[in-house]
């Protein structure tokens, strides 16, 4: 555990000094600043107003750009550091293989999600700063949505830092990994649909395999619970799951998806060359 | 101690190390020599339990790759090229001074006698040192441990000649109770270090000679060197070595580790005609 922990915190303090940081932090804090300055909180869209407003705009922004920034930092710095000598070094050190794996993931894990999450509570603070109402539900289940998508792609990223052997070959891979979760959007499924190519039960059992459209549709659920518009794929989901089942679902199966790539990543990573 | 049985690695249809079979003794000091791509580093790498590989490899009958907090343990490693670690100087010794078990100011201690001022670079990215100062550092985190082997991979190379000297009194200090793998593609730069010579070609060992042992890794030659006549290029290159000017420069005296007697030749010979008297006489210890 003293080896995990030494790992993870190496992991931070590499982090923290990279160019790469610095702009998520600063692409994530300055989403929820530009919100206020333009005045999110006095608009009303769907019923939404103050801080719920925000939030729903912010998780729809870092819906966006986290995946794409998680899985292209984690695959460039990983591999990255492997090419330039960075894994033979530090591995010829007496660490395990299971605390200098997992310690990367734990202190990754750490730098990807607290920018986003610190970001989410300033505006909570400034909220109750100018007494805006906080919708306290809203942003628990916000949270927990944001460290799911978090974990998910990092798991995912470390899969392909594992089997990539180039830094041009993981960044390749994990931009193909975003699009095709992206091309597999409810637009397209339902593009898809209409043309009569495919069952509907088997586009909707894509879009729940879909990372991305899984945390869309459970965000979509705190302030649309009918998911009306979602159009007809909505009653296969709430038939199935329900609306706090959905919302459930949308954080067991993302985080399992994370859990078990980053697991077959160590597996492949303690299989085969390590530099 | 070191036990490479049969050891064979292919990076796909290249086959980098052909059927390695050597045993390495306590005490032996190593040369690792061979041209590029001979796969002195694929070999060190599987010493390092970093590669995977056919046949075996052990260090005193533990096989580094399931062993590794174990074996690792016992085993200081300085790599030809530094890493681009952007952690500060501070950070890397403790980190590695926390896995290997040992005081942070035992490396400190090294690094200072290495003419580093480890005070000074604390705080300061590890990436942004000299290569000199990185090179510094490694050996001191190699050598601030109780390692029973180590491996260096051109390990003087960016080492000025006093440091060189200092790092040589280091190896010498533990030349009895630690093994010494030393890898370089030229056997002059690490050739005085060394009782034994393995040389690599194409992934197989084409060459394992013991040699006489008559270097002192500690010894001192004291130098005189007469001029014929003032050269700014050759005074550069001797008052590197810290050699005293005499005459108005007609004439240097100084100081060389004993091991560094081929290196100190390959940078007079440069100069041959130049010089007019040269002599070299062991210091007694």
């Amino acid at each position: 555990m003293k080896q995990l922990w030494l790992t993870a915190k190496l992991d931070i303090v590499e982090s923290l000094r990279a160019r790469w940081f610095q702009i998520y932090t600063l692409v994530f804090g300055g989403i929820v600043a530009l919100l206020f300055l333009f005045g999110l909180t006095e608009s009303r869209v769907l019923g939404f107003i103050g801080l719920s407003r925000l939030l729903v705009t912010y998780i729809q922004l870092t819906m966006a750009i986290l995946p794409i920034f998680v899985l292209i930092t984690t695959v460039r710095s990983v591999a990255g550091d492997r090419e330039a000598g960075v894994f033979e070094y530090l591995l010829s050190l007496p660490v395990s293989l299971s605390a200098w794996f997992w310690g990367k993931i734990v202190g990754r894990y750490i730098v990807v999600f607290l920018p986003v999450f610190l970001a989410m509570l300033a505006a909570v603070g400034w909220a109750s700063i100018q007494n805006i109402e906080i919708p306290w539900e809203m942003f628990t289940y916000y949270t927990a949505l944001l460290a799911v998508m978090a974990m998910c792609f990092l798991g995912i990223g470390m899969l392909i830092s594992a089997v990539a052997r180039t830094t041009d070959m993981a960044q390749g891979a994990a931009f193909l990994v975003w699009l095709t979760f992206l091309l597999f959007l409810d637009l397209i499924l339902l593009g898809v649909m209409i043309q009569g190519k495919v069952a509907p039960e088997f586009a909707v059992t894509l879009a729940l395999a879909n990372p991305l459209q899984v945390f869309r549709t459970a965000a979509l659920a705190l302030f649309d619970p009918q998911l009306i518009v979602l159009g007809p794929s909505a009653y296969v989901i709430l038939d199935l799951f329900g609306t706090e089942g959905y919302k459930l679902f949308a954080l067991v199966y993302p985080a399992t998806l994370g859990i078990l790539s980053a697991s077959v990543g160590y597996f492949l990573f303690r299989r085969g060359d390590l530099p | 101690m070191i036990h490479f049985k049969n050891v064979v690695k292919n990076f796909r249809k290249a086959r980098v190390l052909d059927g390695i079979n050597l045993d390495i003794q306590i005490g032996e000091r190593v040369a690792l020599i061979g041209s590029n791509g001979a796969g002195k580093t694929t070999l060190i790498r599987c010493l390092l339990g970093e590669y995977t590989h056919d046949g075996e490899v052990t260090i005193d009958q533990l096989d580094p790759r399931s062993n590794r907090t174990k074996v690792l343990g016992n085993i200081g490693f300085v790599p030809q090229l530094p890493p681009p670690l952007k952690m500060p100087v501070g950070q890397l010794i403790n980190f590695s001074a926390s896995l290997c078990g040992t005081d942070p100011q035992r490396i400190h201690e090294i690094a200072k006698r290495l003419g580093l001022d480890i005070d000074a670079i604390l705080a300061r990215q590890f990436v942004r040192l000299s290569g000199g100062m990185k090179q510094k550092l490694l050996i001191a985190i190699a050598l601030g441990r109780n390692a029973k082997v180590l491996v260096m991979d051109e390990p003087a190379a960016n080492l000025d000649p006093e440091a060189r000297k200092i790092f040589f009194d280091l190896l010498a200090e533990r030349q009895h109770e630690v093994t010494m793998i030393i890898s370089s593609h030229r056997l002059d730069e690490v050739s005085s270090l060394v009782n034994r010579v393995i040389e690599m070609d194409l992934g197989k060992v084409v060459l394992d000679d013991r040699v006489a042992d008559d270097v002192s890794l500690s010894g001192l030659l004291a130098c005189r060197i007469v001029v014929k006549r003032i050269e700014p290029a050759f005074a550069k290159a001797i008052s590197a070595w810290k050699f005293t000017e005499l005459d108005g420069g007609l004439a240097w005296e100084g100081k060389i580790a004993s091991a560094d007697r081929l290196r100190f030749h390959g940078m007079v010979a440069r100069y041959i005609a130049l010089i007019s008297d040269i002599s070299l006489n062991e210091e007694a210890n």
